[in-house]
């Protein structure tokens, strides 16, 4: 299909909106009515036609207005996209993962033309045309990870391998669930997840890692992952936290079905054949909660979920206050019957919601 | 001075030991205030015939007696801040088998750390010992701005003026704990400042 890029923000009047198409690809992230920490981790292969699962870098309707997004933080903060000296070949391989993965994946808005080293790339969503050397950062606007990265939905974080280790050694990063970049960068695994709660103890990590350290060319992998933001705000940095954290309090019973977005992460995880070094994108989809309930499933799952979390997942994902309002609102689409495994919306064979 | 025991924590929180003496070609010892009694505790003659003491006093009378280790070189200045040009020339210039000792506060240890990591010794091979003020040296996640010897939490950003809360998150390449707005969702709701570890 082609695509309708839709004109819309992210920040100030919140113009943001899915489509019913959006909705339905929404990548719903519970598999069962509970959630817990695991290394939920499994092949990116592509996945149901039309799902978000299904190309190598998902571009959907909110493309044009992520990227605008993304320069604008950018330009009030240079500091969100950084490489150390030693990561400008894992650029090289970003860059080049992704322009090969677009221009294959979705021919009709991405062109690619290599010949040895001289390379043209066209973007026609965003109206790029540009002819450069690979391997050549004279040739670019910005550094490779940077010049690509602003023209890719999600974060992206390029992870040294060293040491038994990954380290966070460069990235882009303008719609993180609050993280900064600049504090972590340099950072090991375990140092950049010090402040996660639980999962140390559950030993999740150590195996994450070792799941990670052996990823293979060609063979990358994902998991989902989440948490809450009122308002559809992609940039919820601790750097501006002082800026937006007041807007959590701005829920009320009226609006938290329009104000209150589950946020979801799609993480990949690719090998990068020249540096050995991994790219970790963080994918962000929001979906606000009037939306989600038109998926019945959806509705009395996330209602269970909420309701059963335990408390310090709650307050670290930042909604402990606001839960008891969530389950008020929730509650009205949870009416105890079963729901089917899997994240799919099953719209066809799950009951509708009883009166 | 008795050492303090840092509570168990993240796994981002650096975590120090005790110096020994090791066997090496140079040693360059740095410390501020009470640090100087680590070096006291393994000075040895031999080890102070190659050795390069840097020392910030901040206020203690351990000079004087660092001197009378006769260290090869001894400096000792004002701030870190006075120190870090020679701190750095210090490291460029050194060549295998040096050893790097670094005793006293968070703040002095992980900036030194930081300059030896910069020279291309792994923070791994360095040897800390905390001694002295649990202060911290810590960073405001919003304006950048760093402010030292931090005591209590919260604290006020010496910089922008936010009522900041001290994270044990930290970051070697910064040296620095994170400091973020306690007061965002609620504005001008700050708890009573307290001491870190009370």
């Amino acid at each position: 299909m082609t695509i309708q890029f839709n004109d819309e923000t992210f920040r100030d009047d919140y113009s943001f909106r899915n489509s019913e198409w959006a909705i339905k690809r929404f990548p719903f992230p519970f598999h069962e009515d509970s959630y817990m920490y695991s290394v939920n981790m499994e092949q990116h292969r592509g996945g149901p036609e039309g799902s978000v699962y299904e190309k190598r870098f998902d571009v959907d309707e909110h493309y044009v207005a992520e990227m605008r997004d993304r320069a604008m933080v950018l330009a009030d903060d240079p500091l969100r996209c950084q490489s150390l000296p030693h990561m400008t070949l894992a650029g090289w391989d970003l860059l080049e993962l992704i322009m090969v993965s677009k221009s294959e994946d979705y021919p009709d808005l991405f062109e690619l033309y290599r010949d040895g080293n001289n390379w043209r790339w066209v973007n026609k969503p965003l109206g790029i045309d540009d002819s450069f050397v690979f391997l050549d950062e004279t040739t670019l606007p910005y550094g490779p990870m940077e010049y690509i990265t602003r023209q890719a939905q999600g974060d992206f974080c390029v992870l040294d391998q060293r040491d038994d280790n990954l380290w966070m050694d460069a990235g882009t990063v303008t719609t993180q669930a609050d993280w900064s970049l600049d504090f972590d960068i340099g950072m090991n695994f375990f140092e950049w997840h010090a402040p996660v709660p639980l999962a140390h103890e559950k030993g999740i990590f150590v195996r994450a890692l070792k799941f990670l350290l052996n990823i293979q060319q060609g063979a990358p992998a994902r998991r989902l992952n989440w948490t809450m933001t009122v308002n559809p705000l992609l940039d919820t940095s601790p750097e501006n936290y002082h800026k937006w954290g007041i807007q959590k309090t701005t829920i009320t019973p009226e609006n938290i079905g329009a104000k209150q977005h589950l946020r979801v992460e799609l993480q990949t995880f690719f090998r990068l054949p020249r540096s050995n070094a991994l790219v970790f994108p963080i994918r962000c989809y929001l979906c606000n909660f009037q939306d989600l309930m038109t998926v019945p499933k959806w509705g009395r799952r996330l209602h269970r979920v909420i309701r059963d979390l335990p408390e310090e997942l709650a307050t670290y994902k930042g909604f402990i206050d606001n839960r008891p309002m969530m389950l008020d609102y929730l509650s009205k689409f949870d009416d105890g019957q079963p729901t089917s495994d899997g994240i799919w919306p099953d719209l066809d064979s799950e009951p509708p919601l009883k009166a | 001075m008795s050492k303090f025991t840092f509570p168990e924590s993240i796994r981002s929180r650096p975590v120090y030991g005790t110096l020994e003496p090791r066997a090496g070609a140079a040693h360059l010892l740095i410390a501020d205030a009470h640090g100087a009694e680590a070096i006291l505790d393994i000075a040895t003659p031999d080890m102070m015939a190659k050795a390069h003491i840097i020392y910030i006093p901040k206020g203690e009378a351990f000079e004087d007696k660092l001197r009378a280790l006769n260290p090869a070189q001894f400096y000792a200045g004002p701030t870190y801040g006075a120190a870090e040009s020679r701190i750095h020339k210090a490291l460029s210039d050194a060549k295998m088998g040096l050893q790097v000792y670094l005793s006293g506060t968070e703040g002095l240890m992980g900036q030194a750390q930081h300059a030896a990591m910069q020279a291309g010794i792994p923070h791994t091979a360095i040897q800390t010992e905390h001694r002295g003020s649990v202060a911290r040296r810590m960073q405001c996640v919003h304006c950048k701005g760093i402010t030292e010897d931090v005591e209590i939490d919260p604290f006020v950003c010496a910089h922008c003026g936010l009522n900041l809360f001290v994270r044990d998150h930290y970051s070697r390449r910064l040296a620095a704990y994170q400091g973020v707005c306690i007061d965002a969702e609620d504005p001008g709701n700050v708890p009573e400042a307290k001491g870190i570890y009370e």
